[in-house]
């Protein structure tokens, strides 16, 4: 961290040349990025296995295969995007022409997480470049493998004079807010979310902040088998197999109506079973808690008494793998902490409601998520959850898929 | 009622946190109701609005000609014209702004659907600037009606006759359950900025603009920032002098003297030019102002005498004596400066320092014009840059390499009257955007919203994983179909 500034000075002065304008070069870093990618897969596959426990499948889908996707959008999209936008006049405004021209902002941080450490970082990448900024990359630190594969790799397929990626944990983090940036990009907990901001606003830096949230699941009472098991495994996929519940848009619990509940938690074991046979534990289709810290955060969610006994299914962990099985609770109490804070864990809370309308007023006296799932085919009740509550988005009878669409 | 008036009884302020939060548990009680949510509320809202303005024109140019003197032509048009305009706007395209956007999907999700839907963000805070008190405290309101939410709006209290009318009208125009008006300085404020809202919108300096930034970050409240800077005038002499030089003084002296956030706060031009340019500044001043400018009744005055001392330190200031070439006189007991030039101003003096707000232009000269775009970029980024040119080369330049909020080529500030263009400032001049759809988009949650029906499961999504789910979806994300035959015959080289 010697001279931080002074190679922040030198990023700036090339990108004020003009050397990240031309589409020719967003367009070879996109190509870099790409490559970066198709060529280093086994070695990302490793990276990811080795900090997250990430089998490749689900490293390929939820990392490399969709920020090639992303990439490939980029590429096919970016003439369009970079274009000046004719603004329509009055007409009585004769002989003016107005035209709304994107432009970069400049020299741009990307703070990125742990949980998708790969993907989420070449996806934020992705946008600051096709707008032709320059950019330095601080990926996580509790995903080390994965940050160090990055800070090794990325020079060698990108521009190192606008492209850089800096490792470190919070002081470096710390010392990279207190300079000038044109714009941070940050995904993380909303607590340091808040840091971010504070420090930006002592250089008017506009932020874009990823942040989290409770996401429920509206679970209606679904009468045909086919959507039973289609929802169920939706919701099954969403909660442990992205992360193993470390996913600021994964489930984090349900809502379903008294009624339909144990019918809906037998389901669950037997699918849970199909997806991860006897002994989870040794099924390698499951992530791994990413530090001890979070283990025993997770852990302790369960301490209470009156949490442990509302366990229907699962609850094993063994702290030296760092495994969690995926555990089913039906109705902890509200006030605990399962309840309260975001569980980004394979940890499932079903609360029950007397009618599945009672969802809405129950989600409406809580902060907004980053997303809203709900598995109906009820129209009115689609309706209402669209208009009466907000969040980030929401999807109906899916899940997570709204990255992918 | 629909405003809280800060009642000063032994010093002490009334509306504090506790009156702050209990304001705001209000408008929160009210926004959850769902009031506001309806076309017809918003449609009425916006009614009230015009309605409001066009009954009482006069009266808002008396409170404008008490704060600011400025001149009834510059209130009709810039204050009351341009608010009756945005509510019209606002009126016409609601309906077609409300509708969801339909968004495409791809085969990796099919069968799906997909829309953004615009909704409120909830309890918003406006707060606006005193130099355009009337048209600054509205037309941000216009948009948080649009988008269906509820608003306070804290007016500047250096117009205090403009802040007073607009609580005063407010309260009778608007429903009084979701929309209010806080009167009030630096306390009034704080208390404000304690609470929790949904977005800030506000309009005014660097300084304030870090300090709200701050405050907001405390609850993770967005925000949209107007604020300011240099706003450059590049005057090439391929270009028509005489007009250039009106739509100059226009956008300089005949907004609100220089106090506009995008008047031209100084001009670059080419040693060369500079005499002509300056000989005809003369002679059109003259023209529109009279021989005896500081007593025309067609210029503001300076808003208060904290401004006036801080213009006339600029004009003090060493480093500039002897740079007047136009102008320099002063009445403090009027609060009038007349329309003043200074020709070849050093680049380290105080006048070249902070953004002017006031009717002094200073002209910097180079010897090529393009060095003028090298000089504006080396500050930091302006709301407004300016070029007066024929050279069809010189705008394509220009406009590809000087950063800036907004610009305008051969002439000034008019981009304010598009509402299809954003208005907002870059870097040090602010964050956000508003006018037309802008100001709806900017008070509204772009919620994503994606459909999918429970037919076209594909087991390849779950666990347990095999090779060949993985070979399959790597061939669906690639998406070309012989791969996609490929990895289903196994022919893959995975």
């Amino acid at each position: 961290m010697e001279d931080l500034e002074g190679e922040l000075g030198a990023m700036r002065e090339y990108h004020d040349g003009g050397n990240t304008r031309d589409a020719s070069w967003r367009r070879a870093q996109l190509r870099g990025l790409l490559l970066l990618l198709l060529e280093n897969q086994a070695e990302i596959f490793s990276a990811l296995q080795q900090d997250l426990g990430k089998h490749p499948a689900e490293a390929y889908r939820d990392e490399i295969g969709s920020a090639v996707k992303s990439i490939n959008y980029a590429l096919h999209h970016l003439k369009g995007w970079m274009s000046n936008k004719k603004a329509k006049l009055p007409a009585v405004a004769l002989l003016t022409t107005a035209a709304i021209i994107p432009e970069p902002l400049g020299l741009v941080l990307i703070i990125s997480s742990w949980n998708f450490p790969i993907g989420l970082s070449i996806e934020s990448l992705i946008g600051v470049i096709s707008a032709g900024n320059s950019v330095v990359l601080k990926p996580s630190e509790l995903a080390p493998t994965c940050s160090s594969f990055l800070a090794r790799k990325m020079p060698l397929y990108l521009d190192t004079k606008a492209v850089r990626v800096i490792e470190g944990g919070p002081a470096i983090g710390e010392q990279l807010l207190l300079q000038r940036w044109d714009k941070i990009f940050f995904t993380g907990s909303t607590r340091v979310g808040r840091i971010v901001m504070t420090a930006a606003a002592k250089h008017l830096t506009p932020v874009t902040l990823e942040l989290g949230g409770k996401c429920p699941a509206i679970v209606d009472t679904l009468s045909s088998s086919w959507d039973k098991k289609a929802a169920v495994e939706r919701i099954l996929g969403a909660k442990f197999s992205a992360c193993a519940g470390q996913a600021c848009i994964g489930i984090d619990y349900i809502l379903v109506e008294q009624k339909f509940c144990s019918a809906l938690v037998e389901l669950m074991r037997v699918n849970l079973k199909t997806m991860f046979g006897e002994n989870p534990k040794q099924s390698r289709s499951i992530a791994r808690i990413v530090n001890r810290h979070h283990f025993q955060r997770l852990k302790s969610l369960l301490d209470d008494p009156k949490i442990r006994g509302s366990v229907v299914h699962g609850g094993f962990m063994d702290e030296d793998d760092l495994f969690i099985e995926p555990t089913i609770l039906v109705d902890p109490p509200l006030e605990s902490a399962i309840m309260e804070d975001e569980i980004f864990g394979p940890l499932l809370p079903i609360i029950t409601l007397n009618k599945i309308e009672d969802s809405i007023r129950f989600l409406k006296s809580r902060p907004k998520p980053l997303s809203i799932y709900a598995f109906t085919k009820d129209e009115s009740l689609q309706r209402r959850i669209l208009s009466e509550t907000s969040s980030g988005s929401v999807v109906f009878n899916d899940a997570l898929i709204q990255v992918r669409s | 009622m629909g405003s809280e008036v800060v009642e000063k009884s032994g010093g002490k302020a009334s509306f504090d946190v506790g009156a702050a939060a209990e304001l705001v548990e209000g408008l929160r009680g009210a926004f959850a109701a769902g009031r506001t949510r309806s076309y017809h509320w918003r449609q009425s809202q916006l009614q009230g609005l015009l309605k409001m303005t066009e009954e009482h024109e006069q009266e808002i140019a008396d409170s404008l000609r008490a704060d600011l003197s400025k001149p009834e032509f510059e209130s009709f048009v810039y204050e009351a014209a341009m608010l009756k305009n945005s509510c019209r706007l606002a009126l016409k395209e609601l309906k077609r702004w409300m509708v969801p956007e339909k968004a495409k999907t791809s085969v990796t999700t099919f069968p799906s659907s997909a829309e953004i839907l615009s909704e409120p963000l909830g309890v918003v805070l406006i707060i606006s600037a005193w130099n355009y008190p009337y048209y600054l405290s509205l037309d941000p309101v216009v948009g948080a009606i649009a988008a269906g939410n509820a608003v306070v709006l804290k007016p500047s209290e250096v117009a205090p006759a403009t802040s007073s009318l607009l609580a005063k009208l407010v309260g009778e125009y608007l429903d009084a359950t979701c929309i209010r008006v806080v009167e009030g300085a630096v306390p009034e404020t704080s208390a404000l900025l304690e609470q929790k809202w949904d977005k800030i919108f506000y309009t005014g300096n660097g300084r304030v603009g870090r300090i709200i930034m701050a405050a907001a970050a405390k609850h993770l409240t967005p925000v949209v920032l107007e604020l300011g800077g240099k706003s450059p005038a590049v005057v090439d002499s391929d270009t028509d002098l005489k007009v250039s030089c009106r739509r100059i003084i226009v956008g300089k002296w005949g907004c609100n003297n220089g106090q506009a956030c995008v008047s031209p706060d100084y001009i670059i031009t080419t040693k060369d030019y500079a005499p002509k340019l300056v000989d005809a500044f003369k002679h059109e001043l003259e023209k529109f102002y009279g021989k005896n400018p500081l007593g025309s009744k067609d210029l503001s005055r300076i808003v208060n005498s904290n401004h006036f001392s801080r213009l006339s330190k600029l004009l003090d200031d060493d480093k500039v004596s002897g740079k007047v070439v136009h102008g320099g006189q002063r009445d403090e007991s009027e609060l009038r400066i007349e329309p003043t030039i200074l020709l070849d101003v050093p680049r380290d003096s105080l006048i070249m320092e902070e953004e002017i707000f006031g009717p002094l232009l200073p002209i910097l000269t180079v010897t090529k014009i393009e060095e003028s775009f090298d000089i504006i970029n080396s500050g930091t980024k302006p709301l407004a840059a300016y070029l007066f040119t024929n050279d069809k080369k010189l705008k394509e330049k220009f406009v590809t390499c000087v950063m800036a909020g907004g610009m305008v080529v051969n002439d000034t500030t008019v981009h304010l009257a598009v509402p299809t263009v954003p208005f907002g400032g870059v870097g040090e001049s602010g964050m956000g955007a508003y006018h037309g759809k802008f100001s709806f988009d900017a008070f509204s949650h772009k919620k994503a919203v994606v459909y999918r029906s429970f037919m076209g499961d594909a087991a390849l999504r779950y666990p347990p994983y095999t090779s060949l789910k993985l070979r399959l979806m790597r061939a669906l994300i690639t998406g070309r179909l012989f791969t996609i035959l490929g990895a289903i015959f196994g022919l893959s080289s995975d």
